[in-house]
């Protein structure tokens, strides 16, 4: 690694996230000066204006690529129009355990005189509460779902090829062009879309005039400037930033300056917090490579530090701190910009390019949370892309991550996108499919299958709470079959689903009409054409995605109650709920049936995954197809990110052996430590289910490193990956363990049940081996875990 | 159609020929190895074994054992062997699966179903199913059904054998079998039958005979530090090999790790105080066998 490169990246590591206020101050500033004289696209517009036009330029030393959110590496700027931390979030953003920001006094002193008072009333958090009904707010308390918009905007969306070709003044034409031909006569609309393309106007002329600050400043450093190489390399960022974004780039450098500029204008406008990123950058990138190579002004060297300076951007860069409930539970510094590689091009050859290895060899140099990187894996793709991304999980920091291609684009294909569009899209934030630069792809929350279980079994009692919030279907005696039963948990879920979508339908106005998003829509295809905002439906393709969590846990227990309760009859319903309400407090053999005799999602065992396919199926035809807000349709995709964590909190003991409070099954995975049969049982099951029909599933396996170690090993995970995808699996992503999982594993055997260690010649469950062995792995572990 | 007694179905298997594998092993073994690391595949019926630790003396088995073999002892179920007949009620019934059934009899059809599970992973990988043991040959009618339904599906067939079997039984599979792991320990007869209660003659000739008809042998060599690690052992072997005609020998170093079982079992374990092979012993075996143009491969 550079030394340039070494100490942006320990800078950017060592560096403390604190809370800028520099945003929250400005964007107040333009609402209190336009609020009430412009409509409201055009007051986004100059409120972003404001911004770009005020916001301190940051140049640090030695970076190549620049721009930050905030005024440095590490700034978090807060986002008050959408929610408005209180006093209290603030002390707590500061003072909890895990991912602390630093929070000044003089952020407190602003929040408290300045934004409080101007927010408190009108955030779009506010807002959103007031509109939902009781019931919504009965279930969002209870963990039934949970709602992405109440903290952050919908950005679901990832930035395609056209920025490259493109500059702003060539946006600035197209949407010149849109604004000269609106017809005033026959389009009731037309005044709407004059409003948003102006805004639009606004927008792109900001983002060149902020570029132009960087130029001076660069100027400006690179006269006072001692060091010939810096003063150089300083007057070289002048020459770009006073060309791109207004110009289309010319070579590597000024594109990977291009994009950023667009980046750092996206998450300066929004709060999009999860996924915004450059997309399939080896495609972008490589004809300025090759050209650059070609013409001898590039060399991988060169490319390959530039690349590197671009990653620590994305480090740079931490995601806001939630507020509220979740502020305490759940942190995260990381955004969820998740970088594609390979895949296929839009005439459906094969993608893998020389920078595609490239950006590999970054990926596995760098070793940053941010940006995220995965592989697009294609049938047409050669097996050493596979094991170059092979070798790297093998390191086992969990990047990069494997998605089947194929079936990205058979998922796109079903919702009717062109076969161009599908290609060119890919996966971004965890697993999710889109069709990058011309969809926009919300997820609206996370939904809790298990606890609408746990609902309907208690007749549509909350047990935790004591509220009825379910429907009445029946007590448990009353099922004769257990068909009976899943009837009435289809009938629960129709129930919320209804209520999940009524709020979401509300939310989407509010964003339409509050929140428009002018800069983003000038590069998501087709807002400029249709004149409308990418949060009104102005994107070429409009999904809403609520995500499906539990389907492992909601599996195992399903197949308990049918298989004890009906089929065996060795349990009756009472001594059932008296376990599970006493959290199996006296009732362990009932619990130890529940875990060791019943059988699991995950071990290929028809049973239980026939189970699995009728809850996906029930969940998947209660949600696919509803409209939205904006001219598309709801659909599922089955992650959990950490909501599973969240979810399991408010769910009680459950009949797979899950005692009170305990996680839920994440993604698709099977339940923790139930899958006892390997991992090609795994796939099997988790192939089972219909990926085509959603918009993204995420499996994942956790290896030790012994498994992978030698040439068997590689190959082995190769083979098990294509398998997999010969399955139409979406994706997977593969969790070498460390020696402290080990350790847990230790304390906590049952929990890890279905960890496999390389032993020696062969491989066995880690639970099955004496503590002294245990601890010989553990030790061996050691030297061979990253 | 014939039963087996299999005691383990393992997907997944890396290390038992090319590709991903299911092995399946059969219980009984002619051969008594002081290192045997899979010491429940010795006996040719069913055995009990006995996790303690995962007991939680909720006397299940008591209730349901039919022949009262199973008395509360200090707090713990413990087995009477002289009263036990090995038929897997305590088992079927203890909740935290304190108590396992190693050995359950199957037909071919079943076996063949949990193997034809992972046949995507087998075409994918260039793999297939290995029937180990115990030594598989002991249920010669079995292993011949196995092998021959496995064909009819297309699944590649993998035999892991210690060759000591009469030759008219041996040659019946070779049709049927697409790869022999063979194993050979030790040279010397006399150690030979030391350390695995059986003379190395038959296994020898049978070697020899084989490898004059079948094409793929992989010979499995386990080194066993202080047993058959030495020079003269490993000369002699590629002596002998280097006028056969195999494909790879495979080195398998030693490991104590089947020790547990042996306690689990209630069994006597004799090699207390071997440790693994030194790397650098590996490598001079390697080397040597390299020298009568063998090609060597480790494994684990």
């Amino acid at each position: 690694m550079k030394e340039r490169i070494a100490q942006l990246r320990e800078e950017s590591l060592n560096t403390r996230p604190y809370i800028s206020i520099e945003r929250a101050r400005l964007i107040t500033e333009a609402y209190k000066k336009y609020e009430g004289t412009v409509s409201y696209p055009v007051l986004r517009a100059l409120a972003f204006q404001y911004l770009m036009e005020h916001k301190e330029v940051y140049i640090g030393e030695r970076e190549l690529i620049v721009g930050e959110k905030g005024g440095r590496p590490q700034a978090t700027p807060t986002y008050p129009e959408l929610c408005c931390h209180s006093l209290e979030d603030l002390e707590i953003i500061q003072k909890r355990e895990k991912i602390s920001f630093l929070v000044s006094p003089e952020v407190k002193k602003i929040y408290q005189e300045k934004i409080i008072p101007y927010w408190k009333n009108k955030a779009m958090r506010t807002r959103i509460f007031q509109e939902m009904s009781s019931e919504w707010k009965d279930c969002y308390e209870a963990g039934i779902f949970t709602e992405f918009m109440e903290q952050r905007a919908p950005g679901h969306t990832v930035a395609d090829e056209k920025i490259y070709h493109k500059g702003f003044s060539g946006f600035i034409q197209d949407i010149e062009k849109a604004l000269n031909t609106l017809d005033y006569y026959q389009d009731p609309e037309a005044y709407d879309k004059k409003e948003e393309l102006k805004a639009m106007l606004i927008c792109a002329k900001a983002i060149i005039n902020l570029a132009k600050r960087y130029a001076e400043t660069a100027r400006l450093m690179a006269e006072t400037e001692n060091n010939f190489q810096r003063k150089q390399e300083l007057q070289e960022i002048a020459r770009i930033c006073s060309y791109v974004p207004e110009n289309p780039p010319r070579n590597f450098w000024e594109a990977l300056q291009m994009y950023w500029f667009v980046h750092i204008g996206v998450i300066s406008e929004l709060n999009t917090w999860d996924s915004f990123n450059p997309g399939r950058l080896d495609q972008h990138l490589y004809p300025f490579y090759q050209r650059g190579l070609k013409e001898g002004t590039l060399t991988p060297e060169l490319a390959k530090e530039l690349l590197e300076c671009f990653w620590i951007k994305f480090n740079n860069q931490p995601a806001p701190p939630k507020v509220g409930i979740t502020l305490a539970e759940s942190g995260t510094y990381t955004d969820f910009a998740n970088i594609n590689h390979g895949g296929l091009k839009a005439d459906g050859s094969d993608g893998v390019n020389d920078l595609t290895y490239l950006m590999l060899e970054v990926v596995d140099e760098m070793r940053l949370l941010q940006p995220s990187t995965n592989v697009q894996l294609s049938k047409k793709n050669p097996d050493k892309f596979l094991r170059r991304a092979c070798e790297i999980i093998k390191k086992g920091w969990g990047q990069p991550s494997v998605f089947n291609a194929d079936e990205v684009i058979e998922e796109m294909l079903r919702q009717g996108k062109s076969i161009e569009d599908a290609r060119c899209g890919g996966t971004s934030g965890c697993v999710e499919t889109g069709a990058f630069g011309k969809e926009s792809y919300i997820l609206t929350g996370y939904f809790n299958l298990v606890k609408v279980l746990e609902i309907t079994l208690h007749n549509g009692t909350d047990p935790r709470t004591g509220g009825k919030i379910g429907l009445e279907t029946g007590e448990l005696n009353h099922f004769n079959s257990f068909e009976e039963l899943f009837l009435a948990y289809q009938k629960q879920l129709h129930h919320f689903i209804d209520i999940k979508i009524k709020g979401n339908n509300i939310i989407e106005r509010l964003y339409a009409t509050y929140m428009p998003a002018p800069f983003l829509s000038i590069i998501i295809s087709d807002c400029i054409t249709k004149g409308k905002d990418y949060n009104a439906g102005g994107a070429r393709y409009n999904t809403d995605y609520i995500q499906g969590v539990g389907i492992g846990t909601i599996t195992d227990c399903l197949s308990a109650i049918k298989y004890h309760i009906f089929e065996q009859q060795n349990l009756d319903w009472k001594k059932f709920k008296e376990a599970l309400a006493d959290n199996f407090a006296g009732y362990e053999e009932i619990r130890q049936m529940f875990l060791n005799k019943t059988p699991k999602y995950g071990n290929d065992d028809d049973y239980a995954d026939e189970i699995m396919k009728i809850v996906f199926e029930a969940f998947y035809q209660e949600v696919n197809g509803r409209k939205n807000t904006k001219g598309g349709v709801y659909r599922i995709n089955m992650l959990p990110t950490t909501c599973h964590i969240y979810f399991g909190s408010v769910v009680g003991a459950t009949p797979d052996g899950r005692k009170a409070g305990e996680p839920l099954s994440e993604g698709i995975s099977p339940v923790q430590g139930a899958d006892r049969s390997g991992p090609t049982a795994v796939i099997k099951s988790a192939a089972k289910m219909d990926h085509v029909k959603t918009g993204g599933t995420l499996l994942n396996q956790k290896f030790t490193p012994q498994l992978l170690e030698d040439e068997a090993g590689i190959r082995a995970l190769m083979h098990l990956i294509r398998s997999y995808f010969r399955l139409n699996g979406h994706h997977i992503q593969f969790n070498v363990v460390s020696a402290d999982t080990l350790r847990a594993a230790q304390k906590e055997p049952e929990k890890y049940r279905n960890l496999i260690v390389r032993v020696a010649g062969y491989s066995d469950y880690f639970n099955n081996l004496s503590k002294t062995l245990q601890d010989e792995i553990i030790s061996r572990t050691e030297h061979k875990s990253y | 159609m014939n039963n087996g007694i299999v005691f383990n179905i393992q997907r997944y298997s890396l290390h038992d020929g090319p590709g991903i594998r299911t092995t399946v092993f059969l219980k009984g073994c002619p051969l008594n190895c002081w290192w045997c690391h899979n010491p429940e595949g010795q006996k040719n019926s069913s055995e009990i074994i006995f996790y303690e630790d995962r007991c939680k003396a909720c006397g299940l088995c008591i209730l349901h054992c039919p022949n009262n073999a199973i008395q509360m002892i200090n707090g713990k179920p413990i087995t009477q062997p002289e009263e036990c007949r090995q038929c897997g009620e305590c088992a079927k019934f203890c909740p935290t699966q304190a108590r396992e059934l190693i050995g359950k009899k199957m037909t071919v059809q079943e076996v063949v179903q949990e193997i034809e599970k992972d046949i995507i992973f087998f075409e994918e990988s260039g793999g297939g199913v290995t029937i180990s043991g115990g030594e598989p040959l002991q249920q010669l009618d079995f292993l011949l059904e196995l092998l021959e339904d496995c064909h009819r599906k297309g699944i590649s067939t993998a035999v892991d054998t210690c060759g000591y079997i009469t030759w008219n039984r041996l040659e019946k599979i070779i049709e049927q079998t697409d790869l022999f792991l063979f194993d050979l320990k030790l040279m010397d007869n006399k150690k030979h039958k030391k350390f695995t209660g059986v003379s190395n003659q038959n296994i020898l000739e049978n070697l020899k005979k084989l490898s004059s008809i079948h094409q793929n042998i992989y010979i499995r060599f386990p080194i066993i530090p202080g047993v058959n690690d030495d020079i003269k052992n490993v000369r002699e072997m590629g002596e002998f090999l280097s006028t056969l005609r195999i494909t790879q020998i495979n080195l398998l170093p030693y490991h104590n790790l089947g020790l547990e079982k042996y306690k689990k079992l209630g069994k006597n374990y004799t090699l207390t105080m071997t440790r693994p092979p030194e790397e650098d012993k590996l490598s001079t075996i390697s080397r040597i066998l390299q020298e009568y143009n063998l090609k060597v491969k480790r494994e684990g």
